[in-house]
C-alpha cells in the first residue's frame, strides 16, 4: 500500500529526513519510535503532504500512485488521515460541520453521493457511541476550548468517520491521562482491518501496550535504524534510545523485515 | 474619465464583457432613461421637486438642504483615498420611461421585470408565498409594490417614497430629518437636497409586523448618482424587521451613492434592519466601483424601545457608513452587527455610534472586519454615555482578520464617558488565517478556497446569526464569492 524509498525532506533548508525506507502492507499497524528531534513528526507531515516540508528526495508510492505528486487534500481524498499532534481550533464553525463537510469532500472526490444532514447524524451518533465520546463535542467549535484528552478524541472519532485507507497518528498519546489513553487505542484497535494499514508514531511504549504493532521501527537522526516486532518497543522502554547512538557504526546496515531493497 | 472615453468602443466593450462574467449581476438593461442633464444647482432641485410633483414643504426643505450643503465640504477625516469628485458631472434625476398610474405588474416594462427575475427578486404575485414583501427601487422610481393590501388591513404603510409622500404627506412632513438633520453632514445634506426616491415603512401602535419587509436596491443607468432615502417609523409596542440588499451592474466609471436611513421606535417598539451590501466593488486593479456613502441612524425615542442594526458588507469600492443609535428613552437598547469585508482595492471604513442619553440604556457592537488582497478595512466606533445615562452600558468587540500580508485592518475606538455609573467594555483582536488552519482542513479533504471560506465564516458567525434566514445564507455565499482569488 505504501512503499518509501530513501526519502530525504528538509524545513527551512535543514535536513530532517536522511534516507527512510519503509513499506506498509495492507492489515498492518505499524509503530514508529524515536527521540525527540528523530524526525517523527515530520515524516507524519511530509506524508499527509505539508508544505512546509520540502522532499528533496526519494520516492513515495502509494496505492500505485505517485503520493508526492498529490495536494494534501487529494491525499485526504485517496484515504490518508493524519491525526494531528496538535489539533488546530477552527473557531465558529461546528464540528459536526466540520465532520460533515470534510467527509462530503471525500464522497465527492470518489464521485459518491453527498451524505445528508440526517444520515450524517446517525453515522456519527453511532461513532461516537462505540469509541466514547460526549454528543456534546458535535456542536462545540472545533477543538476551541477542548481538553487535551478531547482533542486527541476528536481526531480518533474524525478517524473513525472518514473511514482512511492508511492512518497515521502523530503523537497522539502525548499528554493523555490512562483514560484517554484507553479510549484512544479502543477507537484504533476497532477500526483495525485487513484492508487498513496504521501507522502510529510515539515517543512512548505505553500506547503500545493497548495497539499492538505488527511491526516496530525505529527513526533515529532521519534514519529508521532499527526495525522488529513488538518486543524492539519493549527493549526500548527499558534500556532508552542511548543504545542507538552507540551502535550508529550500524546504521546503514539496519534494514527493515519490509525493506523493499 | 477622459482617458476611458477616448477607447474605442470595441475595446470598452471587450472590457465590458470580461468584466461582466467576473460580477455575475454585471449587466445593463436597456431602456430608455428620462435623466436631466448633468449637474446641479437650485435649478435643479426645484425641476427634481416639480416632476415629482411635490408639496411645498418637501420643495423647501430640500432648497434649505442645499443652501447649506453648499456652504459645506467633504468629510476628509475617513480613512479611504479616491479621486476628487466632481459634483457637477452627476446626473441627478433619472426616471426609467413608463406609463402612467400602472394598475399591476403587467404594465411593468419586461426589461425591467426580466433583470428582476436576473437578480432573484420575488416581485411577482405568485411568488407571494416566499413571505417578503419587495418595494423594489429600480434606479430612481419605484416600479411595484407587492404586499401591499395584506399590509394595509393592519395599518401598516410599506411604500416608495414618492408614494408615501403623495398619500401621506403629513407622516413625511413629521418625520422627515428628524433623525438625520439636512445638516448632519455633507452627504446627508446633498441626499436631502436631490433625494430621487426610496422606501418608507410606518407600523402603526402594537402591531407586529407579520413579514419581513425587503428593499432591493439597484443602480442602472450610467453616471447616474443615486440618493434614497429611507425612513422607518415604529409605534408604541410595535416591531418590523426590515432588509435592504444591494446589487449593481457593472461600471467603468465610479458611481456616488450617498443614501440616507432614519429610523424611529417608540415606546416598547423594536426596529431590526438588516442589510447584505453586494455593489460593484472595481476590477481587480481598483478600477470602477460603486462609492458608498451612506447616513444610517436609529433613534430610540420611547422607552424600552429597540433599535439592532446588522450589516454584511462586501461590495463598493469605498464604504463609508456608520448606522447608529440614538438611546433617548430609558432602557432603550442599540445593537450593531457588522461584517465587513475588503478584498483587492476596496476600501472600508465603517463602524457605528452609540449615544446613551436615556438611563439604563444597553447598546452591543461586535464588528468583523476581514481584509484581503489590498483591501483597508477601518472599524470607526462612538460610544458616548451623557451626563443622566444613570446605568448605561456597553459592549463591544471589534475583530479584525487578515488574508496575505498586503491588506490592512485599523481599529478606531472613540469612548466619552460623563456619567459615573455607565459601564464601557471594549475587546479587540486581529488574526490571521494561520497555514495550520489550511493544513488541517485540507488533510480532511477540504480544499484551500473552502477551508478559507469555512474559517471566515466561523470568524463572522457572531454577526451571521443577527440576520434572518434566508439572509444569513445568502451572506455565507456572498462572502465566499468576493474571498474567490483571494489565497494561494
Amino acid at each position: 500500500m505504501l512503499e518509501i524509498k530513501n526519502l530525504r525532506a528538509s524545513v527551512e533548508g535543514n535536513e530532517i529526513l536522511k534516507g527512510v525506507n519503509l513499506r506498509v502492507r495492507e492489515g498492518e499497524v505499524h509503530a514508529i519510535m524515536g527521540p525527540n528531534g528523530s524526525g517523527k513528526s515530520t515524516f507524519a507531515n511530509v506524508i499527509a503532504g505539508r508544505e512546509e516540508y520540502q522532499v528533496t528526495a526519494g520516492e513515495v508510492r502509494y496505492r500505485d500512485v505517485d503520493l508526492l505528486e498529490l495536494s494534501p487534500e487529494e491525499r485526504a481524498c485517496e484515504g490518508i488521515f493524519l491525526a494531528f499532534q496538535y489539533p488546530v481550533a477552527i473557531p465558529g464553525i461546528s464540528n459536526a460541520y466540520f465532520l460533515r463537510s470534510s467527509l462530503n469532500a471525500i464522497r465527492n472526490y470518489r464521485g459518491e453521493d453527498e451524505v445528508d444532514a440526517f444520515d450524517f447524524l446517525k453515522l456519527i451518533r453511532e461513532k461516537m457511541k462505540l469509541i466514547g465520546i460526549d454528543e456534546k463535542l458535535l456542536n462545540r467549535s472545533v477543538n476551541v476550548g477542548f481538553s487535551g484528552g478531547e482533542k486527541k478524541r476528536n481526531e480518533i472519532l474524525q478517524m473513525a468517520v472518514l473511514d482512511p485507507r492508511l492512518a497515521i497518528l502523530d503523537e497522539t498519546d502525548s499528554g493523555l491521562d490512562i483514560d484517554a489513553l484507553r479510549t484512544v487505542a479502543e477507537g484504533v484497535n476497532q477500526i483495525r482491518s485487513a484492508d487498513r494499514a496504521i501507522i502510529v508514531v510515539t515517543h512512548y511504549q505505553r500506547l503500545l501496550d493497548h495497539i499492538i504493532p505488527d511491526f516496530v521501527h525505529v527513526l533515529f537522526d532521519g534514519r529508521i535504524v532499527e526495525s522488529g516486532g513488538k518486543e524492539l518497543a519493549l527493549r526500548l522502554e527499558k534500556e532508552g534510545y542511548g543504545w542507538l547512538e552507540k551502535g550508529e557504526e550500524t546504521v546503514s546496515s539496519a534494514t527493515s523485515p519490509e525493506e523493499p531493497r | 474619465m477622459d482617458r476611458d472615453r477616448r477607447q474605442s468602443n470595441s475595446e470598452v466593450e471587450e472590457l465590458q464583457e470580461l468584466a461582466d462574467r467576473e460580477y455575475e449581476f454585471g449587466f445593463v438593461t436597456d431602456i430608455e432613461s428620462d435623466s436631466l442633464p448633468p449637474g446641479l444647482n437650485e435649478d435643479v432641485v426645484r425641476e427634481i421637486s416639480r416632476r415629482k410633483n411635490e408639496p411645498e414643504f418637501l420643495l423647501e426643505f430640500r432648497l434649505k438642504a442645499f443652501r447649506h450643503w453648499q456652504t459645506m465640504t467633504e468629510p476628509a477625516w475617513p480613512m479611504v483615498k479616491y479621486p476628487q469628485i466632481d459634483f457637477q458631472e452627476i446626473v441627478y434625476y433619472s426616471a426609467p420611461k413608463q406609463q402612467e398610474n400602472l394598475a399591476s405588474l403587467d404594465e411593468v416594462d419586461p426589461e425591467i421585470l426580466r433583470t428582476f427575475e436576473k437578480l432573484g427578486i420575488p416581485l411577482e404575485e405568485q411568488k407571494r408565498l416566499s413571505g417578503v414583501a419587495v418595494d423594489a427601487v429600480f434606479d430612481s422610481v419605484s416600479v411595484g409594490t407587492t404586499f401591499k393590501e395584506k399590509l394595509g388591513e393592519l395599518g401598516v404603510i410599506f411604500s416608495s417614497f414618492s408614494e408615501a409622500v403623495e398619500e401621506h404627506p403629513d407622516l413625511i412632513e413629521k418625520w422627515l430629518g428628524s433623525v438625520v438633520p439636512y445638516t448632519d453632514n455633507f452627504y446627508a445634506a446633498l441626499n436631502a437636497a436631490v433625494f430621487s426616491d426610496g422606501s418608507v415603512a410606518f407600523i402603526p401602535k402594537g402591531v407586529k409586523c407579520p413579514m419581513e419587509l425587503s428593499t432591493y436596491f439597484r443602480i442602472n443607468a450610467a453616471g447616474t448618482g443615486q440618493f434614497e432615502r429611507t425612513l422607518i417609523v415604529a409605534e408604541e409596542g410595535s416591531s418590523v424587521s426590515y432588509l435592504e440588499g444591494c446589487t449593481a451592474p457593472m461600471r467603468d466609471t465610479n458611481q456616488l451613492h450617498a443614501a440616507v436611513v432614519e429610523l424611529v421606535a417608540l415606546d416598547d417598539a423594536t426596529i431590526k434592519y438588516s442589510t447584505v451590501q453586494n455593489w460593484y466593488p472595481g476590477d481587480k486593479e481598483g478600477r470602477g466601483g460603486i462609492f458608498n456613502f451612506v447616513t444610517k441612524r436609529g433613534l430610540c425615542k420611547g422607552a424600552r424601545s429597540k433599535i439592532s442594526w446588522t450589516q454584511v458588507e462586501t461590495g463598493s469600492a469605498i464604504t463609508w457608513k456608520y448606522p447608529s443609535c440614538i438611546l433617548q428613552g430609558d432602557d432603550s437598547i442599540g445593537e450593531f452587527y457588522s461584517v465587513a469585508m475588503t478584498n483587492n482595492y476596496q476600501q472600508a471604513d465603517t463602524g457605528t455610534k452609540m449615544l446613551h442619553i436615556g438611563k439604563n440604556t444597553r447598546s452591543t457592537i461586535i464588528s468583523k472586519g476581514i481584509s484581503a488582497g489590498r483591501g483597508q478595512n477601518t472599524y470607526r466606533g462612538l460610544v458616548k454615555m451623557m451626563k443622566n445615562a444613570d446605568g448605561a452600558r456597553n459592549f463591544s468587540q471589534c475583530d479584525s482578520m487578515l488574508l496575505g500580508d498586503r491588506c490592512g485592518a485599523h481599529t478606531f475606538p472613540y469612548i466619552e464617558v460623563k456619567n459615573p455609573t455607565a459601564k464601557v467594555e471594549h475587546e479587540a483582536s486581529t488574526s490571521k488565517i494561520g497555514e495550520d488552519q489550511i493544513f488541517y482542513c485540507n488533510q480532511r479533504g477540504i480544499s484551500t478556497e473552502d477551508a478559507v471560506s469555512m474559517i471566515v465564516n466561523g470568524f463572522c458567525k457572531e454577526v451571521f446569526r443577527e440576520l434572518p434566514m434566508e439572509f444569513a445564507v445568502e451572506a455565507q455565499k456572498l462572502l465566499a464569492v468576493s474571498l474567490e482569488g483571494s489565497v494561494g
